[in-house]
């Protein structure tokens, strides 16, 4: 895969995450034109469009819509599910995830996402294991939080 | 800087927060970043699998070069190292993949790599997947290296594949087993060709059609997510399927599975079936398959909502077509045309371009075609097109009339296309008098008709149409008052552009003061142009980049012959000109386009002989076809001798009494260069003693792309029976090439031909009555019995033909005389076809038995 974008309906990134160095007036550039070009999409038409030398998959959940950008010789059908596997994800985390935790959890979302999808491929397909390795994680950080704020007292003297 | 400090904290909430603040800012910044790698390295021989997780994400994420150059020995280490957890091995198997992607030069192969293979074969259904993909880029760079996984590859996937649902627990997605997995599985399998070891390759075709059962089977879910893990499977199998190429009934099923899809409700799986079908198109077993839902396929182009889903359709049509369904299919692409969206219209513009030409049985219908096409999509039809076009109506005679006739046709509709104007004009200033003799279209109104579109025209048409006056002027003397009068206009001699200005100025003059032989001289009619690879094919190629359609047709075009018969195809570089001698010429029309039963130029997918052998003189056994060729060249002295993936030979050659000099052109095909390029000749020995050949050198290194050129003298001393084989060794890539021809030195090639009435004939005739001096053979006839090819094969031969000879006006009679150094030989011979029977009765009478047997063998084969 060569990046993953995720914007609402009126265009708004929410996430973006790419796995292909490109410069960052590049990076502008290529999200606007994607965006228009999947958002002048009708309903019913297909998921998949080719794209200058790309294919972009792309799905949308209520007001979101996921779009992944994977090379030619990659299956389509499973990027489509990949997607579906990360809404998942989000959605057993966030229970019932809509897109206002998204955007007030962004950090958590790109931590998921970089447990899930590491360099552009599938790293871990059992759920499980996905959100068992995001809860240990948050064990860590809550035991972490009583020390930190003891510490900052400790500065500020 | 504060990012940087968190980094090195030991608070886990810190450290991620550094990481993500590193990951999403990156800058090169060479303080920092030796600070980052300093923290990260610290990370990473932390042997705490969380640091380790962050370190590796971190790095992943980024894959900058510097970070690729600190790492990328470590981390194949942590990736192989028995006490790394299951978690940490992941991540570190797909952060090598991100830096062997950056920086593939940096990334060692090691001892790990046969370890890494190993991980296949892991508990841990995460490792497994992460490893997959890890081998399946190495192994595109380095096949040899991973090729023990294949058979790994294949047990794990049938594992999976035959395991119930309940097996694999969390790794079951909608009661599909590990489609993910599974997917990629089948990509490495297709990183490598078909399983030599049978156990292995049986495994692997159960495998297959297992997954092919399965899709056949009713669905275990209603969810679409089901369905679509489930087709992502299938349709990864169909794609190996493919690209093995080996098994004709799985190629079938999995035809006939698209085929179903073709008209399923969901449009993602029509659109996949179409793309699928595509690749499906080219192999040979599943052609025909494929063929029989072309109805569909139409059905589709005409009624699907999703303008991408029509796009498929139309690159679906131009994979499967070929002969029998080309007017069909070019007629409702033509038909498409018309309503197509704009941004697609160029390319099916080439595309109905290139099928016509490839497939004209009749030429007039190409002509059809094109003109139907300047007229619907004139805009869109690139210069390349109409180019090739008029290159087409040159080169073919019978084609002129019928052109000029409708191009003039074309023009009289009221509003008229550029490209149009421009081809007409340029067809009627070359080939108007053919119709010139009709009074509609008389030369007068013929350049009325032009004239009066010639206001409306850019400029570079209109420099086309004065040129086409001026030819008028040269065609038509009696209109040339006319049209020096519209010459001399101010609007002309005084235009604005200089083109065009030049242009009336000077052909005014011409006009004015050449003479009429000169003016003819001139403005004689074009020449037919040489044969090129087709500009447009290598437009659309630019267009669509490498893979997809466009490679079909280049593996279509060196399997199959060139079917439309047109003189043998010169070399890649044009520079071997088929200056039509007359012998060659004839045959070339000869093997007309309806039935070609001549051997194709290019012997298909002729192999190479790859010999690793030490003695660099070992010769290679004579490559297959040569044959073939070898007896195409009994009777004509240019051509191509043979031709494969890499190298193409041609041949040009003349003689003279016992003299002969042949030009032997090797063509690389290819983009890399040739290496150690060492071409030898040679003779058994009897063969040294009768014939003396003697070869110029010729420069070891051949670029890619290039051709060069060996000229070798003969000398004829004796007569001789066998050929001199032609050796050619050299370097290609890291292999070495060795591969043999035989060269067409015969001796009919110092045959000269006489003359003689018919007496002469009979006293010789009867002068050579000895039985040893006769030799008889009866054969059946291979070729068409045309007496017009036969005589033309007699007269390549090397005899002169004689008419009136033979009292039976069927039969050939032919005379002439072989010159050798140390000889001559008077030769007769007299061919006498039975068309009932469709044999031939041939008879060769000379004063050299040798030579009889010689000469009647090396005839027999040509007819």
């Amino acid at each position: 895969m060569q990046f993953m974008l995720l914007f609402s309906r009126q265009g708004k990134l929410r996430l973006q995450k790419w796995y292909v160095p490109l410069s960052d007036k590049e990076k502008k550039k290529i999200t606007r034109e994607l965006v228009q070009t999947v958002l002048a999409r009708k309903p019913k038409m297909c998921s998949f469009l080719e794209w200058r030398d790309l294919k972009i998959v792309y799905k949308r959940y209520a007001s979101l819509y996921f779009c992944c950008a994977i090379e030619d010789q990659d299956n389509e059908l499973i990027t489509l599910e990949i997607i579906h596997r990360y809404v998942e994800l989000l959605d057993k985390y966030f229970g019932s995830v809509c897109e206002l935790d998204i955007i007030f959890n962004f950090e958590k979302a790109y931590f998921i996402l970089d447990e899930f999808l590491l360099g552009g491929e599938v790293q871990e397909t059992s759920k499980k294991n996905v959100l068992k390795a995001i809860e240990q994680a948050d064990l860590l950080q809550e035991v972490k939080t009583h020390r930190i704020k003891y510490e900052t007292i400790v500065f500020s003297l | 800087m504060e990012a940087v400090n968190l980094l090195s904290s030991n608070r886990y909430t810190e450290k991620q927060i550094g990481y993500l603040f590193i990951s999403v800012l990156v800058n090169s910044n060479s303080e920092l970043i030796r600070l980052i790698n300093n923290a990260i390295k610290n990370d990473l021989a932390s042997r705490n699998p969380t640091f380790m997780g962050l370190a590796l994400h971190c790095i992943a994420n980024v894959g900058s070069r510097e970070m690729a150059e600190a790492f990328a020995g470590e981390i194949p280490k942590i990736l192989v190292a028995g006490d790394t957890m299951d978690s940490v091995k992941q991540s570190a198997a797909l952060c090598l993949l991100r830096l062997y992607r950056t920086s593939p030069d940096l990334v060692p192969m090691g001892d790990w790599t046969s370890r890494v293979v190993h991980l296949l074969n892991d508990q841990h259904l995460g490792v497994v997947t992460a490893a997959t993909s890890l081998i399946t880029t190495l192994a595109q760079k380095n096949p040899e290296e991973f090729k023990t996984s294949v058979s790994l590859a294949v047990s794990r996937l049938s594992r999976i594949v035959t395991s119930a649902s309940t097996d694999l627990q969390d790794y079951t997605y909608y009661f599909v087993p590990a489609p993910w997995l599974s997917v990629k599985l089948l990509r490495l399998l297709q990183c490598y060709p078909p399983p030599e070891d049978p156990a292995v390759r049986g495994r692997l075709t159960e495998c297959l059609e297992t997954i092919l059962n399965k899709a056949q089977e009713p669905p275990k879910s209603k969810k679409v997510q089901h369905s679509n893990a489930k087709n992502a499977v299938l349709f990864e199998a169909i794609s190996l399927i493919i690209h093995h190429d080996s098994e004709p009934n799985l190629l079938v099923r999995a035809c006939n599975q698209l085929g179903q899809f073709l008209q399923h409700r969901e449009t993602n799986l029509r659109y996949l079936a179409l793309e699928s079908m595509c690749t499906l198109a080219s192999s040979e077993f599943s052609h025909e398959a494929v063929k029989t839902h072309i109805e569909t396929v139409i059905n589709a182009l005409k009624t699907e909502r999703d303008v991408s889903v029509r796009q498929r359709a139309v690159d679906l049509l131009y994979a499967m077509c070929d002969r029998s369904n080309a007017q069909q299919i070019v007629a409702e692409m033509l038909n498409y045309l018309e309503t197509a969206d704009y941004s697609i219209r160029e390319e099916i513009v080439l595309k109905v371009a290139i099928l016509a030409e490839k497939y004209a049985v009749d030429y007039t219908w190409y002509v059809d075609t094109i003109l139907n096409l300047i007229r619907i999509a004139g805009d869109y039809v690139s210069e390349e097109v109409w180019y090739r076009v008029i290159q087409i109506v040159i080169n073919r005679d019978d084609v002129q009339g019928y052109a000029a006739k409708t191009v003039f046709e074309a023009l009289q509709a009221p509003a008229c296309h550029e490209n149009l104007v421009k081809v007409g004009g340029y067809i009627l200033g070359e080939f108007g008098n053919l119709i010139a003799g009709d009074p509609r279209s008389s030369p007068l109104i013929q350049f009325n008709l032009l004239h009066s579109k010639f206001h409306l025209c850019s400029v570079p048409t209109r420099a086309l149409l004065l040129s086409t006056y001026i030819k008028f002027v040269n065609l038509f003397p009696e209109i040339k008052t006319t049209i020096q009068d519209v010459l001399r206009s101010d609007s002309q001699l005084k235009n604005a552009d200089v083109e065009l200005q030049q242009r009336a100025v000077e052909y005014l003059r011409l006009s004015t003061i050449a003479s009429t032989d000169i003016l003819a001289t001139v403005l004689e009619e074009m020449p037919p142009f040489p044969e090129r690879e087709s500009s447009i094919l290598a437009k659309l190629k630019k267009k669509k980049g490498p893979g997809t359609v466009t490679d079909l047709e280049e593996i279509k075009k060196e399997r199959s012959s060139d079917m439309n018969g047109s003189a043998e195809p010169a070399s890649v570089n044009a520079s071997v000109v088929s200056t039509p001698s007359p012998s060659a010429d004839l045959l070339g029309l000869g093997a007309a386009p309806v039935t070609n039963s001549a051997p194709p130029p290019s012997s298909s997918g002729s192999l190479l002989v790859d010999v690793f052998s030490d003695s660099a003189s070992a010769v290679a056994p004579l490559a297959p076809g040569s044959d073939d060729n070898f007896a195409r060249f009994v009777c004509k002295n240019n051509g191509v001798l043979f031709e494969n993936q890499l190298l193409q030979i041609g041949l040009k050659s003349e003689f003279r009494q016992n003299l002969g000099r042949m030009f032997i052109f090797y063509g690389n095909k290819t983009s890399t260069q040739f290496l150690n390029f060492t071409p030898t000749v040679i003779c058994s020995d009897d063969l040294q003693s009768s014939l003396n050949l003697q070869t110029k050198p010729v420069d070891p290194t051949v670029d890619g792309g290039a051709q060069v050129q060996q000229v070798v003298n003969i000398e004829c001393v004796s007569d001789f029976m066998e050929a001199p084989v032609l050796n050619i060794q050299f370097r290609y890539g890291g292999t070495f090439q060795n591969l043999s021809v035989k060269l067409p030195i015969t001796l009919n090639k110092f045959f000269q031909p006489t003359e003689m009435s018919s007496q002469d004939f009979f006293q010789r005739w009867k002068q050579l009555s000895n039985p040893k001096q006769e030799v008889q053979n009866i054969f059946k006839a291979k070729h068409p019995m045309d007496a017009e090819i036969t005589k033309a094969k007699i007269i390549g031969f090397g005899s002169a033909l004689l008419e009136e000879v033979d009292p039976n006006p069927a039969n050939f009679v032919g005379a002439g005389i072989i010159h050798t150094k140390t000889t001559q030989i008077g030769c007769l011979l007299r061919l006498e076809p039975n068309l009932q029977a469709q044999m031939y009765r041939l008879t060769l009478r000379t004063s050299k038995e040798a030579v009889s047997q010689r000469l009647c063998e090396l005839l027999s084969e040509q007819f």
